[in-house]
This record gives structure tokens, sequence and C-alpha cells, in this order.
């Protein structure tokens, strides 16, 4: 699997379930399935520029740091159409593209060694 | 009265080999070993510095196997151009008949000295990762070190990894009892080969009794010979289980029961270097978790992070 695809699916994944977690939210619950949808378009679009930037740079500190600007930019975005929730959704979505922009560095990393090292 | 120094001086002069009708200037003497003495010369042509290996005044007379040794061992090196294995420049006859070869000055630190500073396993690893590289190139043109050591190993200023003394080295084919075991490996070439006092009998014992694997001692040697030294030298690097169980593997009484290539003695403990399950190793639940762990523990961070901080999320939420 290339790190553009898996960026995407790791995205997509904890873009699910960072919106699953607003079932925990009373008030929010009616709305669970529009909130997931919209997560995981989030996490999906979160993982297919951080692993695009994987596939481009490579390094461990640009690409988390890189992850930790797109995940709070969409964050972002989610918090201008919902004001009045910063911390809920500002921190968790920092936090799943420092997780995005560290896995798709860390991703195939071992292999491209072994590869460096037989040639 | 002559001092001391002028002593010396004169000393060396005699000693030195009569280089005329070579284009090399003899500076000093580098060490002596079983089949020669590597002195320190200079190329004028090239203006450079090389080692030259030329059979001792003591072994080079006429009938004295040690001509053909060293003429052996020449052979093999040049035909093992790689960067872990020490390049022939040059190979000659002396006016007294000696036979010599030149050969790349290699400036640097053995292995054993190297080791005796203190250095991190994954730097050791890394080095022995380098000379079984190197051996594996060796293997993959039949040629069988026989001596491998820390002592023989060298390690450049620059990080450059050389295997040296290839003076019992032998292509697989030389020996009879291989030979017997596998036909295709007669090579008219070979045959011809006279490799010298310390090769020219198979049945001969040489290399080092610490390093010598079992069938070695016997006499019988394979590729399968250097990957029990392998095993000896990876067994002095480090202590810790998956690599204990590595090197003996390597060094397994019986050759079948060893790895059958250095390439795969090398992906073992690069598997160890990436922290993955090697072979050789069945390691219980608890280590594999720590281990995996231990590798991907930064991400392990990470998700407990978000873990936490939605529970936390949840607690102000409630509260």
């Amino acid at each position: 699997m290339n790190k553009l695809l898996f960026a995407t699916l790791l995205g997509g994944f904890l873009g699910i379930f960072d919106g699953l977690t607003a079932l925990f939210t009373p008030e929010v619950r009616s709305q669970i399935v529009g909130i997931v949808i919209g997560s995981t378009i989030k996490g999906l679009l979160t993982g297919v520029i951080i692993g695009f930037f994987a596939t481009r740079v490579q390094s461990l500190l640009a690409g988390t740091i890189f992850g930790l600007i797109v995940g709070g930019f969409f964050a972002y975005l989610i918090l201008l159409m919902n004001p009045g929730h910063a911390l809920n959704i500002m921190l968790p979505g920092c936090l799943v593209g420092v997780i995005v922009g560290y896995a798709a560095q860390r991703h195939q990393a071992g292999r491209a060694r072994d590869v460096a090292r037989s040639v | 009265m002559i001092s001391e120094r002028a002593l010396d001086r004169l000393s060396a002069m005699f000693g030195a080999p009569d280089l005329s009708g070579t284009r090399y200037e003899v500076l000093s003497e580098l060490g002596r070993g079983g089949m020669g003495i590597v002195y320190l010369a200079r190329d004028p042509a090239l203006d450079r510095e090389v080692a030259l290996k030329i059979v001792d005044r003591a072994d080079g007379g006429t009938g004295s196997a040690a001509p053909a040794a060293l003429a052996h061992e020449a052979r093999i090196l040049a035909r093992l151009e790689h960067p872990g294995i020490v390049p022939v420049h040059d190979f000659g006859e002396l006016r007294d008949g000696r036979v010599y070869y030149a050969m790349k000055r290699v400036r640097g630190e053995r292995l054993d000295a190297w080791l005796s500073a203190g250095r991190d396993l994954p730097d050791r690893l890394a080095v022995f990762l380098r000379v079984c590289d190197a051996v594996a190139f060796a293997h993959a043109h039949d040629v069988v070190h026989r001596d491998l050591k820390p002592e023989n190993v060298m390690i450049g200023g620059f990080g450059d990894v050389l295997v040296l003394d290839w003076g019992i080295a032998r292509t697989e084919n030389q020996n009879p009892k291989n030979q017997k075991q596998n036909p295709k490996n007669q090579n008219p070439e070979n045959q011809n080969e006279n490799p010298g006092p310390r090769t020219a009998n198979p049945e001969l014992v040489a290399g080092t009794p610490h390093y010598m694997a079992p069938e070695q001692r016997a006499g019988a040697i394979d590729r399968r010979s250097d990957i029990y030294a392998l095993g000896v030298m990876l067994r002095d690097l480090g202590g810790v289980a998956p690599l204990a169980a590595i090197a003996r593997k390597a060094q397994a009484e019986d050759p079948g029961s060893r790895y059958q290539t250095v390439q795969e003695l090398a992906a073992d403990v690069q598997r160890f270097l990436a922290g993955r399950a090697v072979a050789a190793h069945r390691e219980p639940l608890l280590e594999r978790v720590v281990r995996i762990g231990r590798r991907n523990k930064v991400a392990i961070v990470l998700v407990l992070t978000y873990l936490a901080v939605r529970m936390l999320l949840l607690w102000l939420a409630r509260v």
C-alpha cells in the first residue's frame, strides 16, 4: 500500500471514529449521521493532502508538523460552521492530523531503507 | 660511535627489499604475517602510497610454496572487486625472485580496537552488516575467506569497512571433499592453482581456532564455515536475546542447521535492527508485546494522547 492510500484510509478511519465520539454527547446525538459523514470526509481530505505531502517530503518532523497544520485547518473550517465548540473540534482535529502525518511518514520507511541499502 | 637511530636506519635498509625494477619505493614496514611482509611503499608514477605484500626471504626460495600462495591470494583479491575488500593494484616479481603484490594502503583502525572504544550496538551491527556484504560478495564468487575475525576487519576514517587477509582464502571447488559431493564445481582453471603452504593441502587445517567451524577443523570447508565465524563475531558484539539466538544459529555444529547464506544471516540482523521478529528467535508473548511497543512507541503515545483528549473533553462536557 502506498503512502497516499495509507494516509487516506487512516484519515478516513480516524474521521469515522472522531465522528462517532459525538454519541457520548447527548445534545448532538440526533445529528450523528451528518456528523459522522462530515467527519469522515474531513478525515479523508486530511489523509489525501498529508499522504501526498509524504510522497514528496521524507521527513518525520516536517510530515508531523504538516499533519498538525492540515488537521488544524480542517478543524478550523468545521469550527467556523459550528461556533462555540472550539476545544471539542480543534483539539481532536489537530491530533488526527498529527497522527496521520506521523504514520504516513513512518509507513514503508523501513522498506525504503532496505531498498537504499541493497542498491 | 654509531648512534642507535643510525643503527635502526641501517638495519631497516638491510631488511628492506630491493625494489629496483619495480616502480615502488619502500617507506616502512607495516607488519608481518604467516605468508609475507607488508611494506608501506610509494608509487611515484601515481604519487600515492600503497601497501606491498612480499614473500618473506625465509619462504621465498626455490621449491617453497609461499610464492604460489601469495600469487593465489593476489588472484583471489583481484577477482573480488568490492568496496568492502581491499583492491589489488599490481602483481610482480622482484630482482631476487620473490613475488609481491601492491594493494590499497588501508588507513584506519582494526575492528577489535574499534570495538574496545565502546560503540553503540547499532553502530557495531552496522559494521557487522558491512562485513557480511563483503563476505556475501566473495561467496557469490565461490571464495571462502576461512579466517574471518575482528583482527581481519579494518574500519576506515570515513566509515569504510574492509575485510583483509585473504591469505588462506580458498575457492570452494578447491576442496576435494566438496568436489566429490559436487562434480560441477570442478573448474580446470582452479585445478592448476597451487595455493601455497597454508592451503596447498586441503586437509591442512588453517584459520584461527576460536573462529573455526567444526568441519573446518576437520579440513572440509564451504561458505558455511565463514557463516560460523561470522556467528562468533556476532556473539562477541552483543548479548541481547535475539542477537544471541542469531549467533547461536550461525554457529550450529551441523552446517545444515546454520544460515545457508550470509544474506540470510544479515537479513535476520537487519530485522533485529528494525525492531522486527528475527527468524532464529522464538520470542515469548510478553517479549513480543514489549518489542512491538518499543518499535511503535510514538504511534502508541499519539493514539493514547488522542484517546485521553477525547476522554478529557467528554468529562469536561459533563462537569
